[in-house]
């Protein structure tokens, strides 16, 4: 609380909230068609309370959080409604009065870190420019206050971390120092827009229990803005979820985990892919985002729910007040809650393949650095240092890692789209890196990959049709051109989408249509092993259900496998038969996917699997937190990589790279807890 | 650092090697000594003898690649390619065609070219950035869009107009001061002050107009939101933030000019009848004295991989995430 | 046949430059993706305005550049006999300004000449006097008088005449329906092109105003050899726009090839491109373009009889010019290029198409080269004015195009050291000043309307 002003009167505490937003509605653009970002927001914030916004990309949150900075944009402007702190509002501040709250009373932090800080001035300057502004008691001791912030956020050696320059930390230290530096004001309201987002999940562990324990140690507020329900499960007291700029529900955490009220929430909840959903697809959510340059005189979600009726259509739903909270809907609370029939469901379970597709064998890509006069090769950059895996017909095998660990690298190399430095890539039998140029064209059709971004994964300049029909014009298959086209609007229909579409260019469709047109474009050569680079980590949850609900149908019908590189754990264990789990360029543990997600290992998976949010409040897991971020693969520690990091590091670990060891159930994991020398020592002592 | 400037030095070899080449060819390839001399001593009724005699004065009279007359070293150093192209690298510029010492004449004249050039430069630089800062505090306004009209109309001014509208109005209408001439020492500067003027303003509009661009483009990262979101006011954000990373390519940018000030500007040490060495080379282009612009085209091109290497250190100065290796 | 076709390089190369151009239009009005900035240009006000100005000069640089000898005569077989005094279709158009000189200087809409000379009168005895014009003036009576009134009159009559033609115009643009054509006309009105209809409006009007002038006055004056001025600016127009243009054209196939290959290929083909590029740098442009003018200078004396005109002389001469200033400005949009490329082909798309086995040549033509397109043609409309501004400057130090072409630079070099006459002959600056700036103003323009069209990233600004 800010230490600068008296406390308020208990009573007057308990009547008037922290923050209470009332009504408010943004526009950004002109005036004659705005958009209407934020189109009559309410919601109240306690102190000591956490609320989050919860909504999909484009929902009007991170506006919300801007007006309420009187941050916005040029084009943006607040239109109506009020923004109120402590039961003074600031629509009506002067510009310098707003300035004493932005920073004094309300602190902001950032979704990314990499770029919110200036990167010409030290960290140290630039929290302290923080705390002169807003720290008047302590001015004369600047120095000071900001290595006592550092200390506060846990950034490690503050003394000399002050007077280093944001590229010289990691993300995860980056976002500190913005913590650090609203938390200079004493602020009685931290407002956090997706604070992790751009972080590795056990760097988002990290940083959310930081957050945890600055709230209860300072007894502020923390708005939370997230897309992630289990950022939402280990952070919320209460929820609001956004959707097309409006609030749709707002209810208290556990109640809206338990049983959520509106439509859109519940659909949400069940888009979510979880190991449980396995045997089942995933439900989605049909349609995209309405555009929210209209004024709506309808429920705003009625073309996309599935309990959708007439009135819906007709008249613009009521704010419902249930329980702690309320909701937009036109269904009662009872009816509402009751249960709908589960969808359809349009997988049907695996079907145990065998025969083995693909073998990697001691995989390595380095690169070389070069320095001196002579630009001599003075190291490697070793981002896929001995890889081993084999994928079976029909299988899918997750590569999971946290960024820079080379998952990305291991999935280009086994294209041969980046040479191997060294290892063998047996595809059917034939090692590809030995393959000549043309031998290896000849062979690409059998592989074929699927990238991250469906925004640069197609050339804006070709129409979908060429785009779809390129692999088949390269490998001079699919006959003539009318025959090519007839086989572009079957791969189109087989992806869920119309025929007309071949007529269109890419940017005309959302995200996840797009995300389809490239799986239509991988399938055309009826590849055997597809590479799914991060398919859907640039989607939202009901879109990301969709994609993979069409990965494992396409994967039923036709037999391909996947190697399916991600981040997301949950992803994994709804689609994956074997998990991979990469460290540093190398494999630490592998094997079936329930064996490894069930019961990890190696310690590092351990500490992952734990340091994923589970959007379940009632089943937050002991978490294993990791110290530190992951080493430089210019310069990885001697012995095992993991050891600096590890909790149950030993004395050897820090000598030797621990052997591959295969444990019972057939998983294979390096490491020395595990090793049978490491039984005979504790048998020793 | 120091291995990757001796790298650059060592780069900067074939590159020079490269410029020398093609002067080389351009010199005494395209057009041969002969018609250099027929050029000189005018036209097409010239005898043989005289041509040879110019050739000889001015030590055109070798063989251009291999000297077969003559014995070991001989052979190669006796060829117009050593004489006339090698010798540059040791900045041996040798004599002009009409007689004088061209590395006497440089090392006098680049100072002149220095007075003008490196005040135009500062001068112009505080200018532009001060209008750009004002126009970007005001951006979006009316100062802000007619502050860019005025500057596209600005750099739509041939430079030429400039020089000549400023001598006319200065010098001839107002006679404040002259308007050609050089003086040395401090008497300088009432013939260094038009030139300078007419230089500055002839830049506002171009400087300007990018410098602009340069701060908005900053002003739209996420760093300015976070400066903002911590209660800086805009003047401070502007200046503390916003100009010292904009400052980056700015200062850059000016020091890879900063060797080439020595060559000076050609048309407006011409106009203005200042003694340096832009004057120089346009006397000798009119003179077609091929030597001395053999000799400005090699130490052009020194002083702009000099420049390059400047800038390149200068990015470690003021950009902390520049290392050099 | 009263002429006999002639086709300058520099005409065959501005036929070349409009079939390309053509080949554009069809095929951009084709894409829609391609239509789209365009469309944009077209919306902005400052993009009509300044395409309708361009338009002028375009249209007055084409007239002048279809060239051809015209009969001066027939031989004893009744053949017909071509003069070898090139003309263009501007000079017939032109007719009276080309032909009607003066003995020296005169200041514009003057009707005596601008210094005294000795003359007879009838009565035999000699004065010391401004003589009277031959041509400029010369409906009106022997001392001038009446001028002022006379020169607004015509002036008025000519805009009108202009109006008319602009009428026409517009009625037949928008197939003879008044409604549209006054609807342009409105204040506030939602016609999309009503700057660009407006503004052709005003140049039409000026430019038939002086027109008519001309047909009695030299409304710009004359030069020191009695040339009309006006006639000479007009004459400018064309050399201006080559250089301009022919220049980024004939440097455009170098920088792109060289520019995405660089950037494509990267280790060795990359080191030998930009070895190339930083040599070519290194050298100040100013001083490689006069050691280069200078040994064409001599290859031209000393092969004078190769050429059979001096038209053609001064035509290959400005075609090299055109080379050279290719020559040292494609370093800089090579450079763009490769920058671009090297990022364009880490992009998944180039990746996904190295995946289906699509060879190097397919993916330069269809995904890098489409992508860079619009670099390419922002350089091209940026580079457009610093060209034609950069003409004056070498035709000032006698390094630019050959004194006997009519450009603005040689009008500049020609009438400055008058500057120092009492009273001041300024006209021909003025009037080369005014051209250019003209030009060179609507390019700026339109550059900065082209690329906020075009570029993606400066877009998402604002």
């Amino acid at each position: 609380m800010s230490g600068s002003q008296s406390a308020p009167e208990p009573a007057t505490e308990a009547a008037a909230p922290l923050l209470d937003v009332v009504n408010l509605a943004t526009h950004i653009g002109g005036e004659e068609r705005p958009v209407r970002a934020v189109d009559g927001v309410s919601f109240q914030i306690r102190r000591g309370e956490t609320f989050v916004l919860l909504g999909e990309s484009g929902c009007g949150k991170s506006m919300i959080a801007l007006s309420i900075m009187r941050l916005l944009p040029h084009a943006g402007r607040i239109v109506g409604g009020d923004v109120r702190i402590d039961g003074r509002s600031l629509r009506t501040l002067s510009e310098a009065e707003m300035r004493s709250e932005r920073g004094g009373r309300v602190g902001m932090i950032f979704q990314e870190p990499m770029t919110s800080l200036n990167p010409v001035m030290t960290v140290g300057e630039q929290v302290a420019e923080a705390v002169r502004l807003h720290d008047p008691d302590r001015r004369n001791q600047v120095t000071e206050r900001v290595v006592e912030l550092f200390r506060e956020v846990g950034i490690p050696d503050p003394e000399r971390r002050v007077n280093e320059y944001p590229h010289q930390l990691s993300g995860g230290m980056k976002q500190r120092v913005m913590i650090a530096m609203a938390l200079a004001g004493r602020p009685a309201l931290l407002i956090a827009d997706e604070p992790t987002t751009a972080l590795d999940v056990t760097i988002q562990a990290q940083v959310l229990e930081l957050l945890r324990r600055l709230q209860r140690e300072t007894g502020m507020g923390i708005l939370l803005i997230t897309h992630d329900l289990g950022v939402v499960a280990e952070m919320a007291d209460r929820v609001g979820v956004m959707y097309a700029g409006e609030l749709m529900e707002i209810n208290d955490a556990a109640e809206f985990f338990r049983a959520p009220r509106h439509p859109y929430s519940r659909k949400l909840f069940r888009a979510l892919p979880m190991a449980e959903k396995r045997r089942h697809g995933l439900d989605v959510i049909k349609g995209i985002v309405p555009a929210l340059d209209q004024v709506f005189d309808h429920c705003r979600f009625a073309d996309r729910c599935e309990r959708v009726f007439d009135a819906c259509r007709e008249r613009q739903p009521p704010w419902r007040e249930n329980g702690a909270g309320g909701y937009r809907c036109h269904l009662d609370p009872e009816t509402a809650l009751a249960a709908t029939a589960a969808a359809a469901s349009s997988a049907s379970p695996d079907v145990e393949r065998s025969g083995e597709l693909l073998a990697v064998t001691d995989l390595k890509v380095h690169f070389p650095i070069h320095r001196g006069v002579m630009r001599r090769v003075v190291g490697h950059v070793k981002a896929v240092d001995g890889v081993e895996l084999t994928i079976g017909q029909g299988q899918t095998v997750a590569l999971v890692g946290e960024s820079g660990c080379g998952k990305t690298t291991v999935g280009k190399a086994i294209l041969q789209l980046q040479p191997p430095t060294a290892g063998e890539v047996c595809f059917d039998g034939v090692d590809l890196a030995r393959l000549s140029s043309s031998e290896l064209r000849a062979k690409r059709s059998d592989f074929q990959i699927i990238f991250q971004d469906p925004a640069s994964s197609m050339n804006p300049r070709m129409l979908v049709e060429d785009i779809v029909a390129e692999g088949m014009v390269a490998q001079g298959i699919g006959g003539n051109r009318a025959e090519r086209r007839k086989r572009v609007e079957a791969l189109l229909a087989k992806v869920g989408m119309q025929p007309a579409a071949a007529d269109r260019y890419p940017h005309e469709f959302s995200g996840g249509q797009r995300q389809r047109i490239a799986i239509a474009r991988a399938l055309a050569l009826h590849p055997k092993l597809i590479v799914c680079d991060e398919p859907t980590s640039a989607l939202d949850v009901s879109v990301q259900a969709q994609v993979l609900n069409l990965l494992r149908e396409l994967q039923n019908s036709m037999g391909i496998s996947y190697l399916f590189i991600t981040h997301n754990i949950s992803v994994v264990a709804y689609l994956a038969h074997q998990v991979a789990v990469m460290y540093l360029g190398r494999i630490v543990e592998y094997g079936d996917v329930d064996a490894v997600l069930g019961r990890p290992l190696h310690p590092y998976t351990e500490a992952l699997l734990s340091a994923v949010p589970v959007p379940d409040p009632a089943r937050q897991p002991d978490v294993v937190r990791l110290q530190g971020d992951m080493p430089s693969p210019i310069n990885p520690p001697s012995g095992c990589y993991f050891h600096p990091r590890c909790p149950h590091a030993m004395a050897v670990c820090r000598d030797r790279y621990p052997p591959r060891l295969a444990a019972d159930d057939g998983r294979q994991v390096s490491c020395w807890l595990l090793s049978p020398e490491r039984q005979l020592e504790g048998a020793q002592v | 650092m120091s291995a990757y400037i001796i790298r650059r030095l060592l780069y900067a070899l074939p590159i020079l090697i490269g410029v020398n080449a093609l002067t080389f060819v351009l010199f005494f390839v395209v057009n041969s000594p002969d018609d250099m001399a027929r050029m000189h001593l005018g036209g097409k009724r010239v005898t043989d003898q005289s041509i040879q005699a110019w050739k000889e004065e001015h030590g055109y009279d070798k063989p251009l690649l291999i000297n077969q007359a003559e014995q070991g070293m001989a052979k190669f150093t006796g060829t117009i390619l050593y004489e006339k192209s090698i010798r540059l690298f040791l900045f041996d510029f040798g004599q002009s065609d009409s007689g004088r010492d061209i590395s006497h004449d440089i090392s006098q004249r680049m100072w002149p070219s220095l007075a003008i050039a490196l005040p135009t430069l500062l001068v112009g630089l505080a200018v532009n950035i001060t209008f750009a800062l004002l126009l970007a505090f005001f951006r979006a306004t009316y100062l802000d869009l007619w502050g860019v009209v005025i500057c596209v109309a600005m750099m739509s001014i041939s430079g030429l107009f400039y020089i000549i509208g400023g001598q006319f109005l200065v010098g001839k209408l107002l006679n404040l001061v002259p308007i050609s001439g050089y003086d040395t020492g401090v008497h300088a500067w009432k013939f260094l002050i038009l030139p300078v003027i007419v230089g500055v303003i002839g830049g506002i509009g171009s400087g300007t107009r990018w410098y602009r661009t340069l701060f908005l483009e900053e002003i739209h990262r996420d760093y300015v939101r976070s400066a903002r979101a911590k209660g800086l006011s805009e003047q401070w954000v502007l200046f503390r933030h916003v100009l010292r990373n904009a400052l980056i390519p700015i200062l850059t940018g000016v020091v890879v000019v900063l060797p080439l000030l020595f060559i000076g500007s050609l048309l407006t040490e011409s106009f203005f009848g200042i003694p340096g060495l832009g004057s120089y080379t346009i006397d000798a282009i009119n003179n077609q004295d091929f030597a001395i612009v053999r000799s400005m085209v090699f130490l052009g091109a020194v002083l702009y991989i000099i420049g390059l290497l400047l800038t390149d250190i200068s990015y470690t100065i003021v950009d902390p995430r520049v290392r050099l290796d | 046949m009263s002429f006999q076709p002639v086709i300058l390089w520099t005409d065959a190369l501005v036929y070349l430059l409009v079939f390309l151009l053509a080949i554009t239009v069809w095929h951009t009005r084709r894409h829609q993706h391609l239509l789209m900035p365009w469309r944009r240009v077209a919306q902005s006000r400052i993009g009509q305005a300044t395409m309708v100005i361009l338009a002028f000069y375009v249209i007055v640089g084409l007239l002048d550049t279809l060239h051809f000898n015209p009969r001066s005569g027939e031989d004893e077989q009744g053949r017909a006999v071509y003069s070898t005094e090139v003309l263009s279709a501007l000079d017939v158009i032109a007719g009276p300004l080309r032909t009607q000189r003066e003995k020296t200087y005169s200041a514009p809409f003057a009707t005596h000449l601008f210094s005294k000379e000795t003359i007879e009168r009838a009565s035999g005895e000699t004065v010391r006097d401004y003589p009277r014009l031959q041509y400029g003036g010369a409906h009106l009576a022997e001392s001038g008088e009446g001028r002022v009134a006379d020169v607004f009159a015509k002036a008025a009559f000519g805009a009108l005449k202009g109006a008319l033609v602009w009428l026409l115009l517009m009625l037949l643009l928008h197939r003879l329906r008044v409604r549209r054509v006054a609807h342009l006309l409105m204040p506030g009105s939602t016609h999309p092109w009503q700057i660009g209809g407006w503004t052709a409006l005003l140049v039409l009007a000026v430019f038939a105003a002086l027109w008519e002038l001309a047909g009695y006055y030299h409304v710009l004056g004359t030069d020191k050899v009695g040339e009309d001025v006006f006639y000479q600016s007009l004459k400018s127009i064309r050399t201006g726009l080559l250089i301009g243009t022919l220049t980024t054209l004939v440097m455009l196939p170098a920088a792109i090839l060289l520019g995405i290959m660089a950037g494509y290929f990267r280790g060795w083909v990359d080191d030998v491109i930009q070895y190339l590029y930083t040599t070519l740098n290194s050298i100040p442009g100013v001083l490689l373009i006069a050691a280069a003018v200078l040994m064409m200078q001599i290859y031209m004396s000393n092969h004078a009889d190769e050429f059979n005109s001096l038209t053609e002389r001064a035509d290959l001469r400005l075609l090299f010019l055109c080379l050279i200033l290719g020559v040292t400005s494609w370093t800089s949009l090579c450079r763009l290029l490769r920058g671009e490329t090297l990022k364009l082909r880490e992009l998944e798309y180039v990746q996904a198409a190295r995946a289906f086995g699509v060879g190097h040549f397919r993916i330069l033509v269809r995904h890098i080269l489409p992508n860079v397109m619009h670099i390419v043609l922002i350089t091209i409309v940026l580079d457009f004015s610093g060209l034609v501004l950069a003409e004056a400057v070498l035709s000032y130090i006698s390094i630019g195009v050959d004194p006997a072409t009519s450009s603005w630079g040689n009008m500049i070099n020609g009438a400055r050291l008058e500057l120092a006459r009492e009273p001041v002959v300024w006209w021909s600056l003025l009037a080369a000043f005014g051209f250019m700036f003209t030009l060179v103003l609507a390019a700026n323009l339109f550059s900065d309307v082209v690329r906020d069209a075009f570029d993606p990233r400066l877009r998402r600004q604002r």
